[in-house]
């Protein structure tokens, strides 16, 4: 895909989510929302994987440590061929392969069971460890809140990478400043965050996270590094996209209502016909 | 079972050695056994499987959250991990990561809670262990074994590298008695009955290390006519009910004995089992809502009644509430 056609295909997972959000009645609207475009990009041009094959072998793993923002990755997925888009209305539903937070027993190509927060890094990391044990070229991603950088499991589990030079295991941090409990750095700060990384032996690398290009050009560096394992520090709007939901901590753990979710969807309709008329640029 | 069980000078044997042993075991049949170990990898027996596969075995540091999630990852992909630490640490501070990430997970991930137990004894109550049978039986997808010797310990790892299944397994830092024999019979989830009597008052089921004491109280109830049956229940969770019931029907009087908590562990488990099918009087040797503390493990298991003669007295009890 080209970045136009990223950028249009982030905007539709947008809407999806806010339809999502709408049928499902609650969630965390916030999160979804900022991480739109990592996903995209992640789904449609970074991962080497196989929709209809979610169990392949040689696949990138995609691991969701803070699963609360699961409604972005099950949108993304569907719209890349993993399951029925149509699927994605039954999210938190009894009975859905599509529950409040991924379960891999539910699908296993959600990889990893997740929500309680602070060890997705952990299990990146075995996965990582052990292809590595195996001469598996294949690369684990794993995705990361900001606030669950407050867990002493996800430091645990930088110490173990950086000890281990997995250099083929990626880390985004969703840096979005934002926690149920207000602003991060008031809750727990978590800066200077680049430096932290670095005293425990990551490469780091930080970027607008919603512009395509940094967040390609990122993981091409990523595939470069050959000592270190590497984290993205993507620096994101929550709620980006709906000018009502932006920077809002109160957006963290809450969905727009039905007349709010009219709003957001006019919005992002409008921002889609923009996208349609910037020129191509690759 | 052992032709020297009953003698004086029995051999005696940590059961964590036993859990070493076999992890060298099940190294050499599957290549994609591994072991984790958070910082007490000599104390766990870990450094057995370290030494003969060094390439399998990773060391994680003083950091039980990633011992558990860690392994959990190498699972996911495809490896059998073991996980070394004290029971108290493992599962006893990662319990929550040990739910999501390696039962709801549903990967197979074999954790092993050494020094479990009052009889760990000097190091006081910080390091015993009491409650860990408790946390993990209420979890599913878990398995959870408490082998009664250290051959026990050894033939429980090697099965739980093969059962594709979430495993706990508990053992001991002390000598035991080493009365089963690698040629007795060992299943996950099957109890073996250890001593049989013509027409038993009480059955007596039993887990871990205490199931030595249930057999020397055996014999010292045999002694004054009082006749028993005694069940090895190594396995607390995948529960053989079946056994259960059985004992329930030919004595009419159950007595458990574990070393941990009284509530919440076999105890808890086993009268789960009788009150939905077959209610008997029961009685429980085990910790009693308490804490331990410092002591060589025999003055422990006396202050705290876990002996052979505390289970011999809750044997007589019991047969009093049968006839009451």
């Amino acid at each position: 895909m080209t970045t136009k056609e990223l950028e249009k295909k982030a905007n539709e997972i947008r809407q999806e989510v806010i339809r999502m959000f709408v049928a499902a009645g609650s969630g965390h609207a916030a999160g979804s929302l900022g991480m739109a475009d990592v996903f995209t990009a992640l789904y449609f041009k970074i991962l080497t994987h196989d929709p209809k094959r979610p169990t392949w072998k040689k696949r990138d793993r995609l691991i969701l440590s803070n699963g609360h923002i699961c409604p972005v990755r099950y949108a993304a997925m569907a719209h890349s061929g993993y399951f029925p888009i149509s699927e994605l209305k039954t999210l938190r539903e009894l009975g859905s392969r599509l529950q409040g937070h991924p379960e891999r027993t539910r699908y296993s190509g959600f990889e990893t069971t997740s929500g309680p927060l602070g060890c997705g890094l952990a299990q990146a990391a075995g996965i990582a460890y052990a292809a590595r044990m195996d001469g598996a070229r294949f690369r684990t991603f794993c995705i990361t809140s900001d606030g669950e950088h407050d867990s002493g499991n996800h430091w645990e589990a930088v110490m173990f990478a950086g000890k281990n030079k997995l250099s083929n295991l990626t880390c985004f941090v969703d840096r979005n400043f934002i926690q149920s409990d207000g602003d991060t750095e008031d809750v727990m700060p978590l800066e200077p965050l680049k430096e932290k990384y670095e005293a425990f032996n990551w490469h780091v690398i930080d970027i607008d996270g919603h512009n395509m290009e940094e967040i390609i050009n990122a993981v091409t560096k990523a595939r470069m590094e050959s000592e270190e394992p590497t984290v993205i520090i993507a620096n994101i709007t929550p709620g980006k996209g709906v000018s009502f939901m932006e920077d809002l901590p109160e957006w963290h753990g809450k969905v727009p209502n039905k007349e709010e979710a009219g709003k957001a969807l006019e919005e992002l309709k409008v921002a889609a016909k923009e996208i349609r008329k910037k020129k191509e640029d690759d | 079972m052992s032709t020297q069980v009953f003698k004086k000078d029995i051999e005696k044997v940590p059961s964590r050695n036993g859990y070493g042993e076999g992890l060298v075991v099940a190294g050499e049949k599957d290549e994609n056994v591994v072991v984790l170990c958070a910082d007490l990898t000599e104390s766990t027996r870990s450094h057995l499987f370290q030494d003969k596969f060094p390439k399998r075995f990773i060391e994680v540091g003083v950091a039980e959250q990633a011992l558990a999630t860690i392994a959990s990852g190498m699972a996911n992909y495809g490896k059998i991990p073991f996980i070394s630490s004290f029971a108290v640490f493992s599962p006893g501070r990662n319990w929550e990561q040990i739910r999501t990430t390696i039962c709801l997970n549903d990967v197979p991930v074999k954790i092993a809670g050494s020094h479990a137990g009052i009889i760990v004894g000097p190091d006081g109550a910080t390091h015993q262990m009491l409650e860990d049978i408790a946390i993990m039986r209420a979890l599913p997808n878990m398995i959870v074994i408490a082998p009664a010797d250290a051959i026990e310990t050894k033939k429980a790892v090697i099965e739980a590298a093969k059962n594709e299944k979430p495993t706990y397994i508990r053992f001991s830092r002390e000598e035991t008695p080493v009365f089963t024999t690698e040629k007795s019979p060992f299943k996950i989830g099957r109890a073996e009955s250890l001593w049989e009597t013509k027409s038993p008052q009480v059955a007596i089921i039993a887990c871990g290390s205490l199931v030595y004491e249930a057999l020397l109280a055996a014999k010292e109830l045999d002694n004054s006519k009082i006749e028993t049956l005694v069940i090895n229940c190594h396995t607390i969770k995948l529960l053989d009910e079946q056994a259960i019931i059985r004992a329930a029907k030919t004595t009419g009087a159950i007595v458990t004995v574990e070393e941990h908590q009284i509530t919440g562990g076999l105890g808890g488990a086993v009268s789960e089992v009788l009150a939905r099918n077959f209610p008997v009087p029961m009685g429980f040797v085990g910790m009693p809502d308490s804490f331990g503390e410092s002591g060589k493990p025999s003055e422990l298991l006396a202050k705290y009644k876990m002996k052979s003669v505390d289970i011999a007295k809750a044997v007589k009890r019991v047969i009093k509430l049968k006839t009451s």
